[in-house]
């Protein structure tokens, strides 16, 4: 509780705490999009002809589309046209090429690093998390390399697996979000700058919990992610995102992809606590993030598990999911969604069983705060050869003063009927009782807001690992300053 | 200087003048008991001393410990030390009995400058209270007052009250909905509270909760004002006259007002 108090305390100073901006030599690709940007980002990586072949061939794709005014607007959310020739899609840090350990880092960054409260240094190996650190666009450090290798575990970024080991992006690179699956997936299937890439052999279990830390750092550069996560027959993996960003001015475009894929009984988990700059009080600036990310449960008895805390971001626009299509595959998907001020929020998962016997469950926790408007959509799809199929949806809304808004688009379409379903929905509104209960005890108005909520978010917080639970707590208490009332 | 001193406290709520001119001094090792008919104003007053933010205070004064209560936020008064036993006690889904008493106990040691307890210390001193209320240890782990019988709610009221070790503690009908069971409980919890250094006011309806919790003083309260005050003697004697005649009494000093 304490902690919250001094987390709230700084932040009323009105400042977004990671509003920083770094100053490191950046080589930047000039602003546009075009086949020669494509060409030279693939260049500036080195990367072998069957990347770049993939990068133009769905660079033509979204240009089809751009033509053909494709761009999608049925979310929930309004946002100004984005000039896609306004952005710098690449930039990376000047640094030497290949750096052996963290001392060869360029200093500047690793303080950045430490400002976000992620050191890498001896106290995280102690923790034993292994930190692929992306700062614009570029990894900059991969730690525990070494101790992953010897369980046989690949983690590194996506610009060295493609380099290191292209066999295995070849084979697996597009095949749950294709770069024709939509507009933004086929604009980061062109652009992608860089991101992680985790591949754990059969039987193995990862033997530490992975996590990667983003950051947008030079105006007007979009964020184009790619990850790809396989767990082969049996293996095991839980994947940790956090992001963070500074303040800016212009929107800045957040169009990831990312894919997993899990075999006979493997299972991954991908937690996110995403923080990227939600906008000021006037919905001015912030991050849209738009990103695909999909998992398909390929095997049979393999499960894939989303849980995501995000509270940052000006429009959030992600429907994590799973393609359940191994027998006996499971899907989880667990949300806590956060708009305040002006922040927009059009998220929500999709569950597509095609196997037998297979099981999904969902639990989507919404809060609005400020003007917030907070949609969920939801998609369970049981096709027909999908007997045995079994869905929980649990979709919660919760509402902080009269000015917010919260959506629910639940879409369940059943082909099979040997199909079990249950959907259950509230909407409520912090009690005025509650509060003053609470406050009667002690807890200032803030904190008992921070507990309520807390509360309400508790069924997902406790499928985050534990570091990152605490981590999502902070951020839910400062991002809801100044919704008391 | 008393502990509690309300001079002249005049209440609106919704343009509806409730507490009409209540004076009141209660010093520490008091028990002071409000009783009166519904709607005479002893929850509002309860709930004011609380400060609960709904209620217009439009004439007289509050002190507490010598500070101007009417200018704190509940949190503050609650850090100064004033605990209210909530009439109907809320539920806070996803929070644990344990957690929520820890944080409230550690808000106000903080406010106070005291070092916080931690969860291992905390446990021993929660279980000993909860073994005095009869309260099931595992009660402590669910959530505030989830599915919490009525009884178990207000034992938790007390529960609560034990820990926080309040100076001024306001029982708002503690012993409503109780059975005589659960009312024996309670009021064995509240009896173990007493001290010297504490006072207590305890609002209620009915004398039956009396005879368990034997107030020094009791005062009746109708239509907004105090219209006698006495001793324990007093609440035997409303029990067999009930508050008709002194109903009678108050409209008739309203009407001449």
């Amino acid at each position: 509780m304490s902690s919250n108090t001094d987390i709230l305390r700084d932040f009323a100073q009105q400042e977004y705490k990671w509003g920083f901006v770094t100053d490191v030599a950046e080589e930047r690709v000039p602003k546009g999009l075009n086949e020669e940007t494509i060409r030279l980002i693939s260049a500036k990586k080195g990367e072998p002809e069957f990347m770049l072949d993939w990068r133009l061939r769905a660079f033509r794709h979204w240009e089809s589309l751009e033509k053909a005014q494709a761009e999608p607007k049925w979310a929930n959310i309004k946002y100004g046209p984005i000039d896609y020739q306004n952005i710098v899609y690449y930039s990376a840090p000047k640094r030497k090429p290949e750096l052996q350990n963290l001392n060869e880092v360029d200093p500047e960054i690793l303080r950045t690093y430490e400002k976000l409260g992620i050191p890498l240094d001896e106290q995280k190996r102690l923790a034993g998390v292994a930190v692929d650190a992306v700062f614009d666009s570029v990894s900059v450090a991969t730690t525990f390399k070494d101790k992953l290798a010897e369980a046989g575990v690949i983690f590194c970024s996506f610009s060295e697996a493609v380099r290191e080991h292209p066999d295995l992006v070849k084979k697996y690179l597009g095949t749950v979000v294709p770069y024709t699956d939509n507009f933004f997936a086929a604009l980061n299937a062109a652009v992608f700058s860089d991101g992680s890439f985790v591949y754990v052999p059969r039987g193995v279990r990862c033997p530490m919990e992975l996590s990667t830390y983003f950051r947008i750092n030079a105006a007007e550069t979009g964020q184009f992610e790619r990850t790809l996560i396989v767990a082969d027959e049996g293996a095991y993996v839980s994947y940790l995102e956090g992001c963070t960003a500074p303040i800016r001015d212009e929107n800045q475009l957040h169009a990831a992809v990312v894919e997993l894929i899990a075999l006979d009984d493997a299972q991954i988990k991908y937690s996110t606590v995403q923080n990227w700059y939600p906008g000021d009080r006037e919905g001015k600036g912030g991050v849209y993030n738009f990103v695909t990310k999909r998992g398909k449960c390929l095997g049979r008895n393999s499960k894939i598990s989303w849980t995501q805390v995000e509270t940052g971001s000006a429009i959030t626009w992600k429907y994590p999911s799973c393609i359940l299509q191994g027998d006996h595959s499971v899907g989880e998907f667990y949300s806590v969604a956060l708009t305040n001020n002006r922040q927009q929020a059009d998220t929500g998962t999709k569950m597509i069983h095609i196997g037998k016997d297979t099981r999904s469950t969902i639990v989507s926790k919404g809060i609005s705060a400020g003007f917030g408007q907070n949609t969920y959509r939801g998609g369970v799809k049981i096709l027909k050869g999908a007997s045995g199929a079994r869905n929980y949806t649990q979709c919660d809304s919760l509402l902080i003063g009269d000015k917010c808004g919260a959506h629910t688009f639940p879409y369940i379409e059943v082909k099979n009927s040997t199909a079990r379903m249950e959907h259950e929905a509230s909407t409520s509104k912090i009690g005025e009782d509650q509060l003053f209960y609470l406050r009667q005890r002690g807890l200032k108005g803030e904190d008992a807001v921070s507990m309520i909520v807390n509360g309400f978010c508790k069924r997902v917080f406790r499928e985050l690992p534990m570091e990152f639970a605490v981590e999502a707590q902070k951020l839910l208490s400062v991002s809801l300053e100044g919704s008391v009332g | 200087m008393s502990l509690l001193e309300i001079n002249n406290l005049h209440v609106k709520v919704d343009d509806h003048e409730i507490l009409k001119g209540i004076d009141l001094r209660v010093n520490p090792g008091e028990v002071h008991s409000i009783m009166g008919p519904n709607g005479s104003g002893k929850s509002t007053l309860a709930q004011v001393l609380a400060r609960r933010e709904s209620y217009d205070v439009t004439r007289g004064s509050v002190l507490f410990g010598g500070k101007d209560l009417l200018e704190m936020k509940p949190e503050d008064a609650a850090c100064e030390g004033i605990f209210m036993a909530f009439q109907y006690p809320v539920e806070i889904p996803g929070i644990s009995n344990a957690y929520f008493l820890r944080s409230a106990l550690n808000a106000i040691r903080k406010y106070r400058g005291e070092e916080e307890v931690d969860a291992m210390d905390f446990l021993p001193l929660l279980r000993e209270k909860a073994k005095l209320l009869e309260m099931d240890e595992k009660l402590m782990n669910r959530s505030v007052n989830e599915s919490f019988s009525g009884g178990e709610k207000k034992r938790n009221e007390i529960l609560q009250m034990a820990v926080l070790e309040p100076r001024l503690a306001i029982l708002d009908e503690t012993d409503s909905g109780l059975d005589i069971d659960a009312l024996r409980i309670v009021a064995k919890g509240v009896n173990a509270m007493r001290s010297p250094e504490r006072a207590m006011i305890v609002v209620t309806h009915y004398q039956r909760l009396l005879n368990y919790i034997v107030p020094d003083f009791v005062h009746v309260l109708v239509g907004g004002r105090i219209v006698r005050s006495g001793g324990p003697e007093l609440a035997l004697e409303l029990e067999k006259q009930g508050y008709a005649a002194l109903e009678v009494e108050a409209r008739k000093a309203a009407s001449l007002a």
